[in-house]
């Protein structure tokens, strides 16, 4: 007899989504599948709006990282003006807005929505396995990571205006530097963040090296990594080319320009779910999936060019003997790494005078075809527009972070189901264990369908013939 | 000199003055979206209305008489207000989060200062067009809320005629006066006072969206209460 067990919605990620099981009658898992139930349109509706408007107007698709789409747009913007280099105080500003969203994203991920899993345990009560249990439980790493996120919100808002949904980039450039008062106002507090980073840094390996084993295999799947990096091979958040490797580090493509991303990738379209699966086109359906994201990108570089974020690279390569470290949850190691690399960053940037004076925008010749791609926080982003002669848009294609991994994500929870679920009885842990396994994925299902709507979880259990036998729902209220 | 009352306050006026006029020169501000000093009064969009011994009147076509008391801020003022604004949004597509008029919107920051958070009528999404054939403005159709200032504004200083309000009711809609329609094919020259008039989001310059940045907004730097019309 074949069992179905859903679980709906999953919590502590952004969007709305399900999980599915499918058992045999041995209670093998035979199927397991992430389902994404939003659906949003931005593609559509956006389709006779002009060009200018879509760097504002697309990032709303996300309240989390709205910069990331924010500076896609603008930088596919750039190129529909045909600006192919900004002005230096446009890139740096701009760069500067994408430090602070990834930091931000970062500190509210690992701290608010996976600290609590990783500090209490997958079986600690559900009510007190959240934020306020953090708080309670370990008042100063909470408050360092609220304050961590909000100096991500600030840089945000000195750069765009606005903490969430500001107006910053704009075709071909920028619509403001830094008073000398505002980056006075982030140097105030940068060492502190520096030396906060890095303790989280220390907590998440603390926690991983206490069971290393288990940290190792949990939901560990074996796949092939993609992130942009620089020409020399630097991690890379804002600009850069296209390299994909294998688990064993050879590399499939380097140094590939973004903007030809269609010839690289394809998406493949299943009916139980509004998110896509991409895949690259030299390998097919079947083989060509991929991850983006942290992992990817610690990974995929060949170095950071930030002092202490490169140091805790070399530690963290060693986790695999120098061979792409696979383990799923190494996502939230390579995030905090990240987020590391970011306040540093910003701490490098807040120092160059083009912040505070320079051209803010530039001027090309007028193109049909406009792409922009990103290293959001949860991985490679992609946005893509034809325009008319009228400057409308004709045509949009977003790939958005969460969308690459979707395939990995359903791989994980097959792996997660298949070791720990036992019987025919549905338990609260196992259906933590399996949102943690999602989770390490910092997942946003609302920018994957470009949808709109509450992310909770849900789980069923069916058998072969498709009869319900058990069904969880968890709501994000 | 002559003398009336707005909400208890004394104000000097001239003969032959619209209580909108003598309050501007006051620097007292009547909430308003039709009216503007450079163009004759029409009292179109009503939300200019003000009481007087218990009847509304709308404040730019009213003249002042001596000793007059008008009634300019109370809860049913406002009331009557908020639902001519919440009438205009509904109406319309004003999609405030991604329209680069916004900070710099009349309606925007009328409908704030008079306290609308949120309509509650239901939004009627009419299917409105954008006219992009200029080669240096934008039409959006979405936004426009018949003021009727770009038909003043391109009749009577630009002398032109290029915009036109046609049909009735929930039918009427601003048109271009050209022989397909387009504002291409239309006399509309950049430098018109037309182009420059729009009180929200519908002729715009293009290629140029939100230039300018949050926190320097017209609004931004300085409440609609608190500034002169210009």
């Amino acid at each position: 007899m074949t069992r179905r067990i859903s679980v709906d919605p999953i919590s502590r990620v952004e969007g709305h989504g399900k999980i599915t099981l499918q058992q045999d009658e041995n209670n093998e898992i035979t199927q397991a599948r992430l389902n994404i139930v939003e659906f949003r349109g931005f593609e559509k509706f956006i389709q006779g709006r002009p060009y200018w408007e879509v760097p504002v107007l697309v990032q709303r698709l996300c309240g989390i990282c709205p910069v990331s789409h924010h500076l896609a747009a603008a930088k596919a913007t750039d190129m529909l003006i045909g600006v192919k280099q900004l002005s230096p105080t446009a890139e740096k500003m701009r760069r500067l807005m994408h430090f602070g969203q990834i930091l931000q994203s970062h500190a509210l991920h690992f701290f608010h929505l996976s600290s609590p899993d990783l500090l209490f345990g997958y079986d600690d009560e559900v009510r007190h396995r959240n934020i306020v249990g953090l708080i309670k439980d370990f008042p100063e790493l909470a408050k360092q990571g609220v304050l961590l996120r909000k100096y991500g919100q600030e840089v945000i808002r000195l750069t765009s205006g606005k903490r969430i949904h500001g107006t910053g980039a704009i075709p071909g450039g920028i619509n403001k530097v830094l008073s000398t008062d505002e980056r006075d106002f982030l140097l105030k507090d940068i060492d502190q963040m520096i030396e906060w980073a890095l303790s989280a840094v220390g907590v998440f390996k603390t926690i991983y090296y206490e069971h290393p084993s288990y940290h190792q295999q949990f939901a560990m799947i074996t796949s092939k990594m993609m992130s942009l990096v620089t020409a020399d091979g630097a991690l890379e958040l804002y600009d850069g080319g296209l390299r994909v490797k294998t688990p064993d580090n050879n590399v499939i493509f380097d140094h590939q320009d973004p903007a030809n991303y269609l010839d690289l990738i394809n998406e493949h379209v299943e009916p139980w779910s509004y998110m896509k699966f991409p895949f690259l086109k030299s390998l097919g359906v079947e083989q060509g999936w991929y991850r983006v994201g942290p992992l990817a990108r610690v990974n995929n570089c060949d170095f950071i060019n930030t002092d202490l974020a490169e140091q805790e690279r070399k530690e963290f390569k060693l986790l695999n003997e120098g061979l792409p470290v696979q383990s799923t949850l190494a996502y939230h190691w390579a995030r905090l790494i990240e987020l590391l690399h970011c306040v540093e960053s910003i701490q490098q940037l807040l120092h160059d005078p083009d912040l505070t004076a320079g051209e803010l925008t530039l001027k090309g010749h007028m193109q049909n075809t406009g792409i922009g791609v990103i290293e959001a926080p949860r991985g490679t982003l992609i946005h893509h527009y034809e325009i008319n002669e009228e400057g409308l848009i004709t045509k949009a294609n977003l790939i958005v972070s969460t969308t690459h991994n979707n395939q990995a994500m359903n791989e994980s929870i097959r792996h997660v189901a298949s070791q720990y679920l036992s019987g025919n009885e549905i338990t609260e842990p196992l259906l933590n264990q399996l949102e943690v396994a999602v989770r390490a994925y910092d997942p946003c299902l609302s920018c994957a369908t470009h949808a709109l709507g509450k992310m909770p979880l849900e789980v069923t259990l069916i058998d072969k013939e498709g009869k319900l036998l058990d069904r969880k729902y968890k709501s994000t209220q | 000199m002559s003398f009336f009352n707005i909400d208890g306050q004394q104000i000097e006026f001239k003969q032959g003055q619209t209580i909108m006029q003598a309050a501007q020169d006051a620097g007292v501000y009547i909430p308003h979206l039709c009216f503007h000093p450079d163009f004759k009064a029409h009292g179109s969009c009503r939300v200019c209305i003000v009481q007087i011994k218990g009847l509304y009147r709308t404040a730019c076509t009213t003249p002042v008489v001596e000793s007059m008391e008008v009634i300019n801020i109370n809860e049913e003022v406002q009331q009557h207000r908020l639902q001519l604004l919440e009438m205009l949004f509904i109406e319309g597509n004003h999609v405030c989060p991604s329209c680069e008029k916004s900070g710099s919107c009349t309606l925007q920051s009328v409908a704030e200062y008079c306290g609308l958070l949120s309509p509650s009528l239901t939004f009627r999404y009419p299917d409105k067009k954008v006219d992009a054939s200029h080669a240096d403005y934008l039409l959006d159709f979405n936004r426009c809320i018949l003021c009727e200032l770009c038909v003043r504004a391109s009749k009577e200083v630009d002398k032109k005629s290029v915009f036109a309000i046609t049909g009735r009711g929930l039918d009427a809609r601003l048109m271009v006066n050209s022989t397909d329609g387009k504002l291409v094919n239309s006399t509309f020259d950049k430098l018109d006072r037309a182009a420059s008039i729009c009180p929200v989001g519908v002729i715009l310059p293009k290629h140029q969206g939100f230039k300018t940045p949050i926190g320097q907004r017209k609004f931004d730097i300085k409440e609609i209460n608190k500034r002169e019309q210009d």
